[in-house]
């Protein structure tokens, strides 16, 4: 009993290992002064200074962050509408929206990347537009897929009982069901945001020359070698996201808590 | 709520898919069935039987078939593993299982490289205690080995969701009646959560055969997946009828797996973001 | 009687070509307490629903003092809902939920506040103003659904099944505190359920339906004692049915034995249903009565015992006594003539109906 607990620790930790090694070496390097990527050369920031003047990274970063925040806004409110509508569909409709829905999800992403590029070319230059185009096209089948199991699981009585108690539709909609299924918006948003900054391939086809996205940035740098810069950068882009995941994850937890009269049970009921 | 009325809510996102989804893919397969002049021709559907085509073919399909059953072989006894600990916040162990995914793939991957390439991080250490390097970079063991790495969070996540969901007084029915652990694992757990493997293989599979980054980076370009020809066709070779040829044959293949498999990707949708 | 508050005209409504409303008409007067009671699916909660205006009937119209009503929306009507299971609105406090109709009403402040705390007294919940609805149990939720909707002071208030998800003791609880809400706020109440055992303690009115037409309308002690066909008597409470055949006014023949009744205007000779309730069949030790049976099954339950007599008409008879009889004793069977209820057969529709009963399906409508 005993032994198979600690040959599980071991799995879990070997697996672990596996997942952050790399993680390691890039956050490792970043501070390692000499340009090679194997020896150590001492400890330094210079990355991380140099790293403010590179024009490149720093355009290719907000072309990211504005690509990403564009994309997950435009497609929130899509696929907001988009699942409000399916959800009201009878069964047929409801599982022809669904299947198209999936396809761009279940396609390969080097397919999909294609097809839209060889779309975009007939009448849109390639640019910054077309990979905006891209990336909300899939994330819109995310949001909706977030968003619909919170729609199908919600209280709906709770929308007929604001209509009763005197409230109009729009009232009803913006004051009951929207704060029923923000959770669910939420997550789609910040699904939304994840998958088009760490989209490649999409971006890829679709982008044309003269803009780059981190991604894409990286991806030209790989025969003449990465700036260390970069590691500096993803190393930095790596703290962001693990401290905002922490914020947004624990006080969730405590607002709740101390918004009702704190039984642990209702926590759970909100989620 | 006035049905009838709400379905119209969801006009603009016909139209989107209609304009984004369905007319790229006509495209794309009208560029499949033509060649450079317009003219219809089969013969860029039927360039996937050239040696060279067939050959990317094969090495793909089965590539992304081993990295499969390899991260399915790692999956399951985690999942277990993790539904037996008394670690019960659900959420933190997806939080360190996502985790990873949030630092930029193909840096990731780079990263990879530099851990196993032939002078790399690895050999060091092993040559620091005298033992013979490992040598398999640019080796599609390699290929695999970045693929499992990349992808392994996407079948870790459905299983251990569908592992986790198992309720308790299940098991503890398997047991009244005589199970051991091994049975309970063989005849219960895995009965029970084979709707989570399956949209695991899906989340695998698919992107593993369709991949062009990972054999760039840890194959050496030595090995040519489909992903690596495609690619070439509109970058280098310029051929996009071919290319597109090519990439139709891709998609049929990755339907036919999507749909053997399940459409799931539903339950895990949800669970990344936390 | 008072004065005629809605009439619901003609009214029918189907689903997905599923008829469940079936040209109904129904009145419902000004301070009554009216219950649609039946099984799941029978229609009762769209009727609620017709009248709520979350649904619109496919024909017939919904009068409401006079006026047509059919439709307007429901956030236009003088009349609340208690709904099902509550619906209170999760992400509000108790506050805010009771004050939300009037603050659309745009009320002020103090009224605001003083209304809370008179309808929070009137439900036997003061000072729950701040709590979030997550940390009430389901009778408290019931009790805030309820000062939710009379808050505003509503002419009719629709409750759909309330109590259906509290345990027993609580919905007997607070079915004696509805008929005191009723008394106190002098309103109409519209009360759905498929409780018989609700709708007979609460009810000035019970409306018996089923598939979708109703099968009788009447006060509790006429739907219980006078049933008026085989499917309210089965439907209420427990009941023997017989296959008889009227020999003539005061005459009825079962199992080739002649009993006296009260009933006439059956015609002669002509078939009937025969209902007499378990109560009203009379034991005798020592054999006496025109029937003879035997004791073949006997159940504790508490007030009286329940059993099973074969008798020497060929009927097993269901029996609630509180004397106890041993199985295998014999005894002797009688029926007072006012206990023997006597209905017409049902028309083939009907049957059919009354087969359905056996299984009911989960999900109303």
């Amino acid at each position: 009993m005993k032994m198979s607990r600690i040959l599980g620790k071991i799995y879990v930790g070997l697996i672990l290992i596996f997942l952050y090694a790399p993680i390691l070496v890039l956050i490792v390097l970043s501070f390692n002064s000499s340009r090679s990527r194997v020896v150590w050369g001492g400890f330094t920031l210079k990355w991380y200074g140099s790293l403010l003047k590179s024009t490149t990274i720093m355009n290719a970063l907000w072309t990211t962050f504005l690509l990403a925040v564009l994309s997950a806004l435009i497609s929130t409110v899509l696929g907001l509408f988009g699942a409000l509508g399916i959800y009201s569909m009878k069964k047929r409709s409801y599982r022809i929206m669904l299947f198209g829905t999936k396809i761009p999800m279940l396609n390969a992403d080097i397919v999909t990347g294609i097809a839209l590029m060889l779309w975009f070319v007939r009448f849109l230059p390639l640019g910054f537009g077309s990979i905006l185009l891209a990336h909300v096209t899939f994330n819109i089948p995310y949001v909706i897929l977030c968003i619909l199991p919170k729609l199908r699981t919600m209280d709906i009585y709770q929308y007929e009982a604001a209509l009763d108690l005197g409230a109009g539709s729009p009232y009803a909609f913006f004051h009951i069901l929207i704060p029923q299924i923000l959770p669910g918006i939420l997550s789609g948003f910040l699904m939304a945001v994840t998958l088009s900054m760490d989209d490649f391939v999409i971006t890829y086809f679709t982008k044309g020359a003269g803009i780059n996205t981190l991604s894409t940035l990286i991806y030209g740098e790989i025969r003449k070698g990465i700036k260390p810069e970069m590691y500096a950068l993803s190393t930095v882009l790596f703290f962001i996201v693990l401290v905002l995941l922490i914020l947004v994850n624990l006080p969730y937890d405590r607002f709740f808590m101390t918004a009702g009269t704190g039984s642990v049970r209702e926590v759970e009921h909100e989620k | 709520m006035n049905r009838s009325r709400t379905r119209f809510l969801a006009t603009p996102y016909i139209i989107w898919v209609i304009g984004f989804t369905v007319i790229p893919l006509m495209f794309i397969v009208s560029k499949s069935l033509t060649d450079e002049n317009g003219s219809l021709t089969l013969a860029n559907l039927l360039a996937i039987f050239d040696p060279l085509h067939r050959k990317a073919l094969v090495i793909s399909v089965l590539l992304a078939f081993l990295s499969t059953v390899i991260c399915i072989l790692i999956a399951y006894p985690l999942a277990i593993i993790l539904r037996g600990s008394r670690l019960t916040d659900k959420n933190l162990i997806l939080f360190i299982l996502i985790l990873p995914m949030w630092m930029n793939f193909i840096l990731r991957i780079l990263a990879l490289q530099l851990l196993i390439s032939n002078n790399g991080i690895i050999n060091n250490m092993l040559g620091h205690f005298g033992l013979p390097p490992l040598a398999i970079i640019n080796t599609p063991a390699a290929i695999v080995l970045g693929m499992v790495y990349d992808y392994l969070p996407y079948m870790i996540l459905p299983v251990l969701n569908s592992v986790l969901a198992i309720p308790q007084d299940v098991i503890e029915a398997a047991q009244d009646l005589g199970s051991d652990k091994k049975h309970v694992i063989t005849r219960i757990i895995i009965p029970l959560s084979l709707g989570g493997v399956g949209s695991g293989i899906t989340m695998v599979f698919v992107p593993s055969m369709t991949e062009f980054v990972i054999a760039n980076i840890l194959g050496g370009g030595k090995i040519q997946l489909l992903g690596n020809i495609i690619e070439q066709e509109f970058t280098v070779t310029r051929n996009w009828n071919l290319g597109s040829g090519l990439s139709v044959t891709l998609m049929a293949f990755v339907l036919i797996t999507s749909l053997i498999f399940g459409r799931g990707t539903e339950d895990t949708a949800t669970g990344i973001t936390l | 009687m008072a004065k005629e508050l809605i009439r619901f005209e003609n009214i029918s409504k189907s689903f997905d070509g599923t008829e469940v409303l079936k040209d109904l008409t129904l009145s419902i007067h000004e301070n009554e307490f009216v219950t649609l009671l039946g099984p799941s699916g029978c229609g009762k909660t769209t009727t609620l629903r017709i009248l709520g205006g979350f649904e619109t009937p496919d024909k017939g119209r919904v009068m409401f003092d006079g006026g047509d009503i059919t439709n307007i929306p429901p956030n236009k009507r003088p009349l609340n809902t208690v709904f099902q299971k509550y619906a209170l609105f999760t992400h509000m406090n108790v506050a805010d939920n009771i004050a939300f109709g009037l603050k659309i009403k745009g009320k002020d402040k103090d009224h605001i506040r003083e209304k809370i705390a008179y309808s929070l007294k009137l439900v036997g919940l003061e000072g729950f103003e701040n709590r979030y609805p997550s940390s009430l149990s389901g009778g408290q939720q019931q009790r805030i659904a309820i000062a939710r909707a009379i808050v505003n002071e509503p002419q009719v208030l629709l409750l759909d099944e309330p109590l259906g998800a509290l345990d027993l003791k609580l919905r007997q609880g607070m079915q004696y505190e509805l008929i005191r809400l009723k008394e106190e706020l002098g309103i109409t109440f519209v009360y759905v359920t498929h409780d018989q055992e609700e709708a007979l303690t609460m009810s000035d009115t019970v409306v018996v339906m089923n598939q979708g037409l109703i099968q009788q309308i009447g006060t509790p002690e006429d739907i219980y004692n006078e049933p008026q066909n085989a499917f309210v008597a089965d439907f209420i409470g427990e009941s023997n049915l017989i296959d008889g055949i009227m020999i003539h006014d005061c005459l009825v023949n079962i199992g080739g034995l002649d009993l006296p009744c009260v009933d006439t205007g059956f015609g002669n000779n002509n078939p009937v249903d025969v209902v007499i309730r378990p109560e009203d069949v009379e034991l005798d030790a020592d054999g006496n009565g025109p029937i003879k049976g035997t004791v073949i099954s006997i159940v504790f339950k508490g007030v009286h015992w329940e059993m099973h007599v074969e008798s020497s008409i060929g009927i097993t008879f269901l029996v609630q006594t509180t004397e106890h009889f041993p199985v295998g004793s014999v005894v002797g069977i009688n029926v007072d003539p006012y206990n023997i209820q006597i209905m017409h057969k049902p028309s083939s529709e009907d049957a059919q109906v009354f087969d359905q009963l056996e299984t009911i399906p989960g999900e109303d409508l």
